[in-house]
């Protein structure tokens, strides 16, 4: 893309840009977010309505842009959680991959630096993983859970208020384009 | 082929990535067993952060609240309210100390009096997943813990060990949906399966409408699950009603009340007895007595026959009988044709020579006691 056309439109270089993380990052992000839900809600009961994986699952698609990398990082991180959940292993798994692969094919039409946007798709999946955890659940497992859609929104909302002001402290980690 | 997994590249991905995860769920569910490598890897992998977390919260516990309180106290006023607000959270700790002193107490007391072999454990963590009623404990495999095994707090039951790792163990909350329990209540002993709803209070399912159930009625662990031994509390019934297929009654499970900080995993299970209800406690009414068994002020049967607390009306009555009949010559079964006069009064037993000496019963609300044996009357004609 020449420079002209990057002045030309603005915002369109955002819509494709791809941000960069250390190695380091994509280990440490997740497990913090999972050691948070084991241990926080322990002192804090309230606080175990954060889906704070999924927030990091979200973030990484959206920012890595690439739908692959967003389903392999929804189902390493989603697996993991399994693996510390009482719940079989692939229940968040599959749910987190499709929240990665549907978060990183939605940010390549986005500028997804805007927080406003963040807030929406933060409301959006937190939804989605709420309601396909329960359909895999009810289906594969019979398990007849509740699904209280008036708590989930509430949920869905608090849950976004606090993902905008994580991204934007995951948005110190990244690797800047030199 | 090649052409086309590179056209759809992502979808390929994403389809091979939910195909393996759903053969790994289909597998696990299948062959009803765990994939538990990468489990025991997983928490492998958090337990020492867990704990390393835990021991810092212990060693460092009340400082930030310490230091939050004292910046509102300086916020309000000067040193008198500063000297207060100290005061008020070394009270605090003070307590925090003690309410950590007393349940450790209660529960070594628990663990000595309990016929059962426990092993006390201690909360590290608690499941992924919103609202996940599954708990980590510091004792694992190492430590003799098993899947299987009950976890029990001297309030009542807390739930049941669902996996064991070599340095951690998941303990499934009895509120956990799925959960069940056999279960049976104080008063009316009243059968039924205690089950997790996934929300803070447990249903008890298969109980008759016809049942006698009320609320404030304790259920206590029956044995039956071969979990739980019997005669653990398992909590109070909040809630009883009427339903289709029986009675809707909800519990709530006394062990998971307060916070859960610590438990006991019975390792090897001895059963023990349901205690009775006890009759409320209050130094303000005075209660009498129990009442003194009925055989005790009736005649004393004939020799060789039991008397006193083993007879029943029926057998009072036979013996009355008996008496008439031989007092006009009539032997029962012995002599056909003639009837006793049954409206006449059957004459007295010889009295017991010696009528034990009463004894005194302290009126003790709440306590059960033995019938004392009280001084027959010789019955006048």
């Amino acid at each position: 893309m020449s420079d002209f056309s990057e002045n030309l439109i603005p915002g369109l270089t955002s819509k494709t840009k791809i941000s960069r993380f250390r190695p380091a990052s994509y280990v440490l992000i997740p497990l913090s977010a999972i050691l948070f839900q084991v241990y926080v809600p322990r002192f804090v009961e309230y606080l175990s309505y954060l889906e704070l994986p999924l927030m990091v699952t979200v973030y990484f698609a959206i920012m890595r842009r690439q739908p692959v990398a967003g389903a392999i990082i929804g189902a390493a991180i989603g697996l993991l959680q399994d693996s510390l959940s009482g719940h079989p292993l692939g229940m968040f798994g599959i749910v987190m991959t499709l929240a990665g692969y549907f978060a990183a094919s939605i940010s390549q039409r986005f500028d997804v630096e805007n927080s406003a946007l963040r807030f929406i798709l933060s409301f959006f999946f937190f939804l989605f993983h709420q309601v396909f955890f329960w359909v895999l659940a009810r289906g594969l497992l019979g398990q007849n859970l509740d699904l209280l859609i008036p708590q989930k929104i509430i949920f869905a909302f608090l849950n976004s208020v606090v993902a905008v002001p994580l991204f934007l402290i995951l948005d110190k980690l990244k690797i800047e384009d030199r | 082929m090649e052409s086309f997994l590179s056209r759809y590249r992502n979808l390929s991905v994403l389809l091979l990535l939910i195909v393996a995860q759903l053969l790994l769920l289909a597998y696990q569910v299948k062959a009803r067993e765990d994939v538990r490598l990468i489990r025991v890897w997983a928490v492998t992998a958090v337990t020492p952060l867990a704990r390393g977390i835990e021991w810092i919260r212990s060693g460092t516990g009340g400082f930030f609240s310490g230091y939050i309180l004292l910046r509102d106290v300086q916020v309000e006023n000067q040193r008198l309210r500063q000297e207060a607000g100290q005061l008020r959270l070394r009270n605090q700790f003070l307590s925090a100390e003690l309410a950590t002193a007393d349940r450790a107490k209660a529960l070594l007391e628990f663990r000595s009096s309990s016929p059962s072999k426990t092993l006390p454990a201690r909360v590290i963590g608690t499941g992924t997943g919103a609202n996940a009623r599954v708990v980590y404990v510091d004792r694992g495999s190492t430590d003799g813990v098993m899947k299987g095994m009950a976890a029990i707090t001297p309030e009542g039951i807390v739930g049941k060990v669902v996996a064991a790792y070599p340095t951690a163990s998941l303990v499934q909350l009895i509120t956990e949906q799925g959960s069940v329990a056999g279960v049976i209540s104080q008063k009316s002993r009243v059968r039924g399966i205690l089950k997790g709803q996934g929300s803070a209070n447990c249903v008890v399912e298969y109980i008759q409408n016809e049942d006698k159930l009320e609320a404030g009625e304790w259920f206590f662990t029956s044995g039956a699950d071969r979990i739980f031994p019997r005669g653990l509390p398992v909590g109070q019934v909040k809630m009883v009603g009427e339903g289709r297929g029986g009675k809707e009654v909800i519990v709530a499970p006394s062990a998971l009340q307060a916070g859960l900080e610590e438990m006991l995993i019975v390792l090897d299970g001895v059963h023990g007895l349901i205690p009775d209800p006890q009759t409320p406690a209050s130094a303000d009414v005075s209660i009498l007595p129990p009442p003194p068994d009925g055989s005790s002020t009736q005649p004393a049967s004939s020799a060789g026959e039991p008397s006193g607390a083993g007879l029943t009306d029926a057998d009072r009555l036979r013996e009355k009988y008996k008496r008439i009949g031989e007092s006009q010559g009539i032997e029962f079964g012995a002599s056909p044709g003639r009837v006793a006069d049954f409206n006449r009064t059957p004459p007295p037993e010889a009295s017991p020579a010696k009528p034990e000496a009463a004894k005194p019963i302290a009126a003790k609300p709440g306590a059960a006691k033995p019938n004392a044996a009280k001084p027959v009357p010789p019955v006048k004609q």
